[in-house]
């Protein structure tokens, strides 16, 4: 068996940097190439990328297939999976890896129809099966409230999964590791491409859509919130430890929270150091988004709600009777420090 | 000038829950309804409608239950609904669904007018792939648009279609010539109306057009559980995260319990 053609992973790039789901997916990548006896190799395609080849080897892969082209410039269906269909012919990996994000989305359903491969979505647990050596790709299905392993047991074709940003960690990198750089010439010519972009309107810098998933501390403020005076309070909260404000898909359906900083199944997967939460009662689908925090502390009325059931630490009470004493506590605190 | 909205019949999904016994999938007394996410699609499809002379063909893939959910899209002022069913069809994965809705389209295209514009919904909210649109767009070869937010201008005549697309870390203003695929997001822009009561008058009776693969004659080998490379190797309950304290204590305690746990992680 070829050793290079064993796992790969698909590195998102915007502009030159890395999305933080490609390492993840270096990661997990080296964990099953490892299983599989397979070296792992990362697939750079963009424009002026080059830099990226040595950073993701630093991450843990052994190979890199670069394809520097100006027409890989913004991300375009056609030219990039036409560029990484044309890698995955050639070289045959066993299993290719993307990000299940827009972007990732958006190229791995265009190249496994192309390749005739079978691809599961939306991953939350890979593994290599100690007999067959195929991939179990492990995903929540109806809505979180059912997980299933899906595997391709028949099929020769390269196994494809997306793989949902923040469940698996990010490995350290190693600046000294050393890998082999591939390039290749983007074939492609720009007036065969049947799309040209207009115009680009980033996301606003102090929106906090882009950085939620990855944020450490997490306030997320639920249903029991209720109105926009007592949200106040929990921005304050917030803020004071430099935390990002979620809610639940609760506060989001009664018109307090924006659906970009939804947390859960429809929402973001987070993953930080502490979350904290505050009326929210803990439907299944939000506890998908939020079941890989380190530590969650819940304060929520209903001493029945599901949400104690994971809380490390819960607190049976009227939120409004905590928010207000915490923020002054944390205030003297800080005082006294300073 | 011709377009398919793709809409399937799906269980809701909140009510469904797996059997821990026997790993099996309860859905008994689960009520089906149209994927809330392709009812967007459908409204996308009738604002181009109230603008051009596009005619809208809802499809469908499903057991013939599933004319339920066409019936009830048609009276938003479709023109008609074909639903493909056939008990090879059962069991496909979306590689193998992508072919049979595919060869529907082509159908379409053939009997009834060429099909310059597919509409679906960003994803079901049963197999939350999202990879069913992407699938028709290479099967036809037309351009594929996913996460459109806002259809910023189509030219019946030159055919060039510009769209306004979601990306991770922005939007996304592209322009191309159709045929083209378009899933669509669900924004507020793309809320489905109401249905006129003169169609639903006219659609009371309709009875959506059923093609079976008598119809599509599609090679069985590459349809159904046998040409779908993915299969469900299990299904369980979720594990869930084992909890730690839960207390019931006067607000001072409380907080000093969590100020006591801030500062072991320190976030103060």
């Amino acid at each position: 068996m070829d050793k290079k053609a064993g796992v790969w992973a698909f590195v998102e790039q915007f502009e030159g940097t890395a999305h933080p789901v490609s390492y993840e997916l270096i990661g997990k990548a080296k964990e099953l190439a490892a299983d599989l006896g397979v070296e792992t190799s990362a697939v750079v395609l963009g424009h002026n990328v080059s830099h990226l080849a040595q950073e993701v080897i630093s991450y843990g892969a052994d190979n890199v297939y670069l394809v520097d082209s100006e027409i890989l410039k913004d991300y375009r269906n056609e030219p990039y999976y036409k560029t990484l269909s044309e890698l995955v012919k050639e070289h045959s990996p066993q299993i290719l890896l993307l990000g299940a994000t827009i972007q990732g989305r958006d190229l791995a359903a265009a190249v496994a129809t192309e390749m005739k491969s079978g691809l599961t979505a939306d991953c939350t647990g890979l593994d290599i099966d100690p007999e067959t050596k195929k991939l179990l790709q492990t995903r929540p299905a109806y809505g979180g409230n059912i997980m299933a392993t899906i595997w391709c047991p028949k099929s020769e074709a390269t196994q494809m999964a997306t793989v949902r940003p923040r469940v698996m960690p990010i490995p350290e990198p190693d600046n000294k590791r050393k890998g082999k750089i591939i390039t290749k010439e983007c074939a492609l010519k720009e007036e065969d491409i049947n799309l040209k972009v207009i115009d680009f309107i980033p996301t606003k810098s102090t929106d906090d859509e882009a950085d939620l998933a990855y944020a450490d501390v997490i306030v997320t403020a639920g249903r029991g919130v209720a109105n926009p005076k007592n949200l106040d309070k929990v921005k304050e909260l917030a803020k004071l430890i430099n935390a990002h404000l979620g809610g639940s898909r609760g506060a989001v359906d009664i018109g307090l929270m924006d659906h970009k900083d939804q947390v859960g199944q429809t929402g973001k997967t987070v993953r930080p150091k502490v979350y904290m939460t505050l009326g929210v009662s803990g439907a299944i689908q939000h506890l998908v988004g939020m079941q890989f925090s380190d530590y969650i502390i819940s304060v929520n009325i209903d001493k029945n709600a599901p949400i104690f059931g994971l809380a490390d630490l819960g607190i049976v009470a009227d939120l409004n009777d905590i928010v207000l004493p915490l923020i002054e506590e944390i205030k003297k605190r800080k005082n006294k420090n300073a | 000038m011709q377009a398919v909205v793709c809409i399937k019949q799906v269980p809701d999904t909140t009510q469904v829950s797996v059997n821990p016994e026997t790993g099996t999938i309860i859905r008994t007394g689960v009520p089906s309804v149209i994927n809330p996410y392709d009812l967007f699609a459908i409204e996308a499809a009738l604002q181009l409608k109230d603008k051009t002379d596009l005619e809208v063909t809802l499809l469908s893939m499903g057991p013939p239950q599933a004319t339920k959910s066409l019936k009830e899209a048609i009276s938003f002022g479709c023109d008609r609904a074909i639903l493909l069913s056939d008990r090879f069809f059962g069991g496909s994965d979306t590689l193998a669904t992508a072919l049979i809705i595919s060869e529907g389209i082509k159908k379409i295209s053939k009997e009834i007018g060429p099909v310059d514009l597919v509409f679906c919904g960003k994803q079901t909210i049963d197999g939350d792939t999202a990879q069913v649109g992407p699938g028709l767009a290479r099967r036809l070869d037309y351009l594929q648009l996913t996460y459109v937010s806002k259809i910023n201008d189509f030219n019946p005549n030159s055919k060039e279609i510009t769209v306004t697309r979601h990306l991770e870390n922005g939007q996304q203003v592209v322009k191309g010539n159709v045929p083209a695929v378009l899933t669509i997001l669900e924004e507020s822009s793309f809320r489905i109306r109401r249905s006129p009561l003169s169609q639903m008058i006219k659609t009371a009776k309709y009875e959506p057009l059923i093609w079976s693969n008598e119809d599509l004659k599609i090679d069985k080998s590459v349809i159904g559980l046998k040409g779908s490379p993915t299969m469900v190797k299990k299904i369980f309950a979720p594990e869930p995260r084992k909890g730690g304290d839960v207390l019931d204590v006067s607000p001072k305690e409380a907080v000093k319990a969590i100020i006591e746990r801030l500062e072991e992680r320190e976030v103060i």
